[in-house]
């Protein structure tokens, strides 16, 4: 009996020595998707900034873990001519990792080409404003404005807007050559993506000398690779029914964070019945936002009353104005003349939250009179018929841009809400840049849409993390939905 | 022999061409287009449209499908629309894990079914038959993904003597590779052994019964050497035939398995590709998975010929 275990026990032994000297500098994440490409500037995918951004590609400004805008390629700024022209001074060490030095060329190239007409640049529409970009020296920059856009930091933030360099930006897609603190090491198709340490880097060394993203989207087959100790973390967690179970193992860690993601059970504002802002309102008041957090997402999710997130200082909070009532949304469907006669086509993208979601929304609507039929759709279906053709009555979608409430003001968007009181608020909104009128303007804009019922809005969806607990600094909140590595490190 | 092969040849490039046809036809009548899903919901109509002519998605259908059948006899399959990288690479390198995977699965469920069916079949009616026929039933009523499922849970987390999933690389051994593909192949494998099993133990009872079987054991030889010298080889027809069907299946139906081990493999890449849209990729696996299936039909009829020296005759 001795002899069988004195191996294995030698080796814990071993093993819990060398850890107790030295913390391990690796890291193995698991990542539900896998970006296409790895290029951020030429697709829409998020599984791209989850393995690249602020890893392996910086931009001239980037989001920090609360969504604020910091400073990363561009040292610091000035607004010139009423916040037409704003000047960016450049970092005079950074270098990209095939050696090539960063320069003000290069962020004109980025910005160039992401502007350009022949363009595949997913977030084309945040360069839109910008007229041309300016090269003052080799450490400095002018943009200049069509007109005054408070957002233009922001927008920069993007993973679609960071810097490339023009030698190595047609490989990109496969070869990623960035700034970042992280180099691209190598490319595993449908396995994994590893990234190693850039020694050269600018800013602050990163504590880890190397990072494997793992690609695995089956909900148990990640539950099963956590177990397995596979994996050190999965940061955006698919598996929201093992969360309870993992938080009282004390191996693990669970975070709870929020991300930029509104789910919404959307409305098409342009036909019948949901022209009617009386239909939109009964079916807002039908809905047990409580209920469908508990049975879609096993409680994980914060409701929300307007587009926005709970978490920005300008929220308002407007849950209360589109309570659970379906009293109130008989008596409205009966004032609208519909009922008990309303059939309606509820088309489901393939997310959980969508799919259970619409269970749960199609009995709640059933309650008070409105048959709801689901259609369950692929992606591309759904990007084709609703989100292109906007063919639907009803659908649910999270939105996980950052700051989209100006999808509002596009009367050609999908839910196809024409107001132009909301439209000309958020031209102004667009040339503000006072940060205190941007807010007011902000909350003006929430209470309009809240008013209008211009969609049912559900709740912010939650960000779940599971990490080894000896893990530390991986973010909380998802600003943008991105797997910054640079503050991660193991306790020791 | 000749003649037979060129008459066998013809038929299956009509084979293929009809396929591709088809496969073409198909799915390009799916709805969703791959730009607008590479683009997501922010994409602006210039940029889409400037993507599709990036990606070739303007021309008409005939030019498509005449350059896509043309470019893969030639061994070029494209580029694939998300990864931009040629679909011939991506698929070599998903095959150097789905080949040995439908491999050792098969070959995994030869070691358990042949010695299960010579037995239950030489001891019939017995207790040992009754329980490898019980066991078979499970075989077959147990679905492979949960058989999986509960394999990763025994063997990857209470024990930790595998990996739950994914693949290390050839580069990190042979032993090493073979190791993350057990137990995927084990749950591949037992299904397939279990209907194996059935089929070898009725072909050998049939064999059994007729007129060469009481002719061998007249002349002396043992039951046992009577099973293994003819019994054995006659049987082998329908077992043969089942076997090529198992490989087809095993090659495009380790899909749901690839998935519960996430495993890198052709299954994979199927299953990502149509969600993607990426149908060039689609379409490319698709004709090679058609003509893996027309290939093991072929050597499975030159394999019936190997073992029934009667089939030979006739072919002459």
């Amino acid at each position: 009996m001795n002899k069988r275990f004195s191996l294995p026990a030698l080796l814990v032994l071993t093993c819990a020595v060398s850890n107790a000297f030295a913390a391990r500098t690796d890291i193995i994440l698991g990542v539900q998707l896998e970006p296409p490409n790895l290029d951020p500037t030429a697709g829409a995918a998020a599984a791209i900034d989850e393995v690249v951004y602020a890893n392996i590609f910086e931009g001239l400004t980037r989001f920090g873990p609360d969504g604020s805008i910091k400073p990363a390629l561009a040292a610091g700024w000035s607004i010139e001519d009423e916040g037409l022209r704003y000047i960016f001074g450049l970092r005079a060490d950074a270098t990209f990792h095939d050696g090539a030095e960063f320069s003000a060329d290069d962020v004109k190239f980025s910005i160039d080409r992401a502007m350009a007409d022949d363009s595949t640049n997913a977030q084309k529409g945040l360069f839109a404003n910008i007229d041309n970009v300016e090269i003052i020296d080799p450490l400095t920059i002018a943009i200049n404005l069509k007109q005054p856009d408070g957002n233009l930091l922001f927008n920069l933030a993007w993973g679609d807007a960071v810097i490339l360099d023009p030698a190595s930006a047609a490989d990109a897609a496969t070869h990623p050559v960035g700034t970042g603190p992280f180099k691209f090491a190598n490319w595993v198709q449908g396995d994994r993506v590893e990234i190693v340490r850039y020694a050269d880097y600018w800013g602050k060394p990163v504590k880890l000398e190397k990072a494997t993203f793992k690609f695995i989207s089956e909900p148990t087959a990640a539950y099963s690779a956590i177990l397995a100790g596979d994996l050190d973390a999965f940061p955006n967690y698919p598996a929201p029914e093992n969360l309870a179970q993992l938080d009282v193992d004390p191996r693990y860690s669970v975070v709870l964070g929020s991300t930029e993601g509104e789910t919404i059970l959307a409305m098409n504002n342009a036909v019948a019945p949901f022209d009617d802002v009386r239909v939109r309102e009964a079916v807002v008041h039908a809905i047990n936002r409580d209920e469908i957090i508990d049975g879609a997402m096993y409680g994980y999710g914060t409701p929300i009353g307007t587009h926005f997130a709970p978490h920005n200082p300008a929220y308002l909070d407007l849950t209360a104005q589109s309570a659970f009532d379906p009293e109130k949304s008989k008596a409205l469907l009966k004032e609208a003349g519909h009922e008990n006669d309303l059939t309606v086509t509820l088309k489901l993208p393939p997310p959980v939250y969508a799919r259970r979601g619409g269970e749960i929304i199609a009995a709640q609507l059933r309650d008070v009179g409105i048959t709801a039929n689901i259609e369950n759709l692929e992606w591309a279906q759904w990007l084709e018929q609703v989100f292109k053709g906007k063919d639907f009555d009803l659908t649910i979608i999270s939105h996980t841009e950052p700051m989209d409430i100006g999808i509002y003001a596009n009367p050609d968007y999908y839910f196809q809400y024409d107001n132009a009181d909301l439209q000309a608020l958020m031209t102004s909104l667009n040339t503000e840049t006072d940060p205190d009128k941007r807010t007011e303007l902000l909350q003006q804009a929430q209470q309009i849409i809240a008013d209008d019922y211009v969609n049912a809005y559900l709740f912010q969806l939650a960000r779940a993390g599971v990490a080894n607990s000896r893990i530390k600094g991986l973010w909380e909140n998802s600003p943008t939905q991105a797997n910054d590595l640079t503050g991660v490190y193991w306790e020791e | 022999m000749l003649h037979y092969l060129l008459k066998r040849s013809a038929s299956l490039l009509a084979t293929l061409l009809v396929a591709s046809l088809i496969v073409f036809v198909v799915i390009e009548v799916v709805p969703g287009d791959p730009a607008s899903y590479m683009l997501g919901m922010n994409a602006q109509p210039d940029t889409i449209a400037a993507l599709r002519t990036e990606l070739g998605l303007d021309e008409s259908r005939v030019a498509r499908y005449l350059s896509w059948v043309s470019g893969m006899v030639q061994g070029d399959f494209g580029r694939s629309y998300t990864y931009r990288t040629p679909v011939a690479e991506m698929v070599a390198e998903r095959l150097w894990i789905s080949l040995p995977l439908a491999s050792y699965a098969l070959v995994l469920s030869t070691l358990l079914a042949f010695p299960a069916g010579i037995w239950a079949a030489s001891r019939r009616g017995g207790i040992a038959d009754t329980a490898v026929m019980g066991f078979t039933q499970l075989g077959i009523a147990i679905p492979n993904f949960w058989f999986a499922l509960l394999l990763v849970l025994l063997f990857a987390v209470n024990l930790g003597w595998f990996t739950a999933g994914g693949f290390s690389g050839w580069q990190s051994g042979i032993f090493a590779g073979l190791k993350s593909l057990t137990l995927p192949a084990v749950s591949l494998a037992l299904p397939q052994a279990a209907i194996l099993t059935r089929v070898m133990r009725s072909s050998l009872l049939d064999v059994l019964n007729e007129d060469f079987m009481r002719t061998a054991r007249a002349k002396g030889l043992s039951s046992r050497q009577a099973m293994l010298r003819h019994a054995l080889r006659n049987a082998m027809i329908p077992v043969l035939t089942i076997m090529g069907l198992q490989f087809s299946f095993l090659i495009a139906g380790a899909i749901i398995i690839e998935n519960v081990f996430f495993l890198p493999g052709l299954g994979r890449l199927i299953f990502q590709s149509i969600a993607q849209r990426d149908l060039i990729v689609v379409e490319s696996v698709i004709m090679l998975l058609v003509f893996a299936v027309v290939m093991v039909t072929f050597l499975i009829d030159l394999a019936y010929a190997w073992v029934d020296p009667r089939l030979r005759q006739q072919r002459r």
